[in-house]
């Protein structure tokens, strides 16, 4: 880990706040073994958006556009990645665990033969080399791993790595030279569904609020669920069951095979409390639970529990918080 | 048509998962065993757009031992026309996952990889892309929407990103990973698990396929993560509004 690589993920040209995180996890790693840490943007807005990482304490910022990044496209986007791998002598390559890095991050591993970390949520090292910790069987074990091989790559979970301090000096920005790539053209972009919730994304937000079972409509969802994040100035999320009901959106759910959360509060609104959804959200500050079932499984979670009809507590909850 | 679809044993997705006190492994004594239910998904999208083409070839195949040999019959029980164990020992990271499948793929020339997005045990989610990678195939990842175009040799896939459903064009043969929205995989039938009992399965080793299992991630130790404490039950949303406020994350 003497030369790493972030690869910072940007949303139509801004930066992630996620990539912090990794920024956090590539400085810790360079410290670890003595060594520097780069940084790669790829695609449209890529150089705007590297001013936002010009004072973190990278050796470099390498800005990658090109019209066949236009759209990330995971085969092309690791061709790019690979190539700026190889040139730089990259031996650790990370990024903040999405779904942008569970696509493109194992497909760079297999480029460079390299084997992977998912999920890291700590970066550490003893006498033979560095050791990572990661979870795994949804939550209910944690693993310590060796990685080894000349090239090492892991997605790690923001939440562990805190985003670190901005330093004095200011880091080059250089150009990457993509002439004479192949382009893999097997795959093209054909549409995006864009969100269009003014709410913030619920793997960024302080305080999350999550539906679940109990909520019957998409309505009710909005009226409760969206509700109570709107008054605390929240996210909002959801239980797979909600999903497959068709009540709220793939892209808000929560839990081993969503997105994974650790909010300062998560208020879980009629949520039973599978296994399932507490991986998703159990690193939580303060969890509060409001279910009608007093032996939901949620409540052996919860720091704080309400046994209620959410139909009824959401709204005088709304209107309470609303008074102040 | 020819899809092939890896598939894996795990333990069942209700099984409570313990680590064992010497932090070697987890519990697996009285736990029961299934397939991926990812790859359960993958492998009924297999079997439909057989239904749907009239002639397609469906193999499913697994790496591992004795034990893995159940799933596959399971896969056999649901549909697919052949079932491939390639014996390897011990556990293999996704990187030698990835490289044995590379060679199969290779000596199988499917149209189309087809498997689950991750696989509950280790949830590490790579081995789909990883192969890609190595193969240079074109990937589509999360897919819970899969259309065949009408040139037969193309694919629209809807993919579950952080972002909201991307939808993508993908030329064959390609890797597609199915996440959990694509499709209910089908009930299997007693008769149908008597009968695929009786089906023969295909074996072969890494060596026969030319590569060396060789895992670059190695597992030291497991650990339960940290319970939470028990918490306080409240009487009334005024009591929750109130110890909110009073400094569980609000001001």
């Amino acid at each position: 880990m003497k030369r790493t690589l972030v690869i910072a993920e940007l949303d139509h040209g801004v930066l992630k706040p996620c990539t912090h995180a990794a920024v956090a996890a590539a400085r810790r790693a360079a410290e670890l073994a003595g060594g520097t840490f780069e940084i790669l943007l790829l695609g449209p807005g890529a150089g705007t958006a590297s001013g936002a990482l010009l004072n973190f304490g990278a050796a470099a910022l390498h800005v990658a556009e090109h019209p066949e990044l236009a759209e990330p496209l995971a085969d092309r986007y690791a061709v790019a990645v690979a190539h700026v791998a190889r040139g730089r002598g990259t031996d650790f390559l990370i990024a903040a665990a999405s779904t942008f890095s569970k696509d493109l991050l194992p497909r760079v591993a297999g480029l460079l033969d390299a084997g992977m970390l998912s999920d890291v949520v700590e970066i550490g090292a003893d006498s033979s080399g560095p050791l990572f910790k990661r979870v795994l069987h949804a939550g209910n074990a944690i693993a310590t791993v060796i990685l080894e091989g000349p090239v090492r790559v892991a997605t790690l979970r923001a939440a562990a790595f805190p985003p670190a301090p901005r330093l004095e000096s200011t880091a080059p920005v250089l150009a990457v030279d993509l002439s004479g790539l192949a382009w893999p053209d097997g795959t093209s972009f054909v549409a995006r569904d864009r969100k269009t919730s003014a709410r913030p994304d619920a793997t960024e937000a302080r305080i999350v609020v999550s539906g679940g079972r109990g909520i019957k409509t998409s309505e009710d969802f909005e009226r409760l669920v969206g509700g109570l994040a709107d008054a605390l100035g929240g996210a909002v999320g959801s239980s797979r069951a909600l999903v497959d009901a068709g009540i709220t959106a793939n892209s808000l759910q929560i839990g081993q095979t969503g997105k994974v959360v650790a909010p300062d509060l998560y208020i879980a609104v009629g949520i039973s409390g599978a296994i399932q959804h507490i991986a998703g959200m159990k690193d939580t500050k303060v969890i509060v639970a409001i279910n009608k079932d007093p032996d939901a499984p949620i409540f052996e979670v919860a720091d704080l529990g309400l046994v209620a009809d959410v139909y009824q507590a959401v709204p005088e909850m709304i209107e309470r918080l609303q008074r102040r | 048509m020819k899809i092939l679809v890896p598939i894996k044993r795990v333990p069942d997705s209700d099984t409570r998962i313990r680590v064992k006190p010497d932090g070697s492994g987890i519990v697996t004594d009285g736990v029961k065993f299934s397939l991926n239910p990812f790859d359960a998904i993958a492998l009924e999208e297999a079997l439909r757009i057989r239904e749907r083409l009239g002639a397609a070839e469906v193999l499913a195949v697994t790496l591992g031992g004795e034990d893995s040999i159940e799933q596959l019959r399971t896969g056999l029980a649901m549909g697919a026309d052949r079932a491939l164990l390639v014996r390897t020992p011990g556990p293999l990271d996704s990187l030698a996952v990835a490289r044995i499948l590379a060679a199969l793929v290779r000596k199988e020339s499917p149209d189309l990889v087809l498997l689950g997005k991750q696989a509950i045990d280790d949830d590490s989610n790579q081995v789909g892309q990883m192969l890609g990678g190595m193969l240079g195939l074109p990937q589509a990842t999360f897919v819970s929407k899969l259309e065949f175009q009408p040139d037969g040799r193309s694919v629209r896939c809807g993919r579950e990103t952080d972002a909201g459903i991307e939808t993508l064009g993908v030329r064959l043969p390609a890797v597609i990973t199915a996440d959990l929205r694509l499709n209910e995989p089908r009930y299997v039938s007693l008769p149908g698990i008597m009968k695929a009992k009786k089906r023969p399965i295909e074996e072969l080793s890494p060596e026969a396929l030319g590569v060396t299992a060789a895992s670059r991630t190695r597992v030291l130790r497991l650990e339960a993560p940290a319970g939470r404490k028990a918490g306080v039950r409240l009487r009334t949303v005024e009591e929750l509004v109130a110890r909110l406020r009073d400094g569980a994350g609000l001001t």
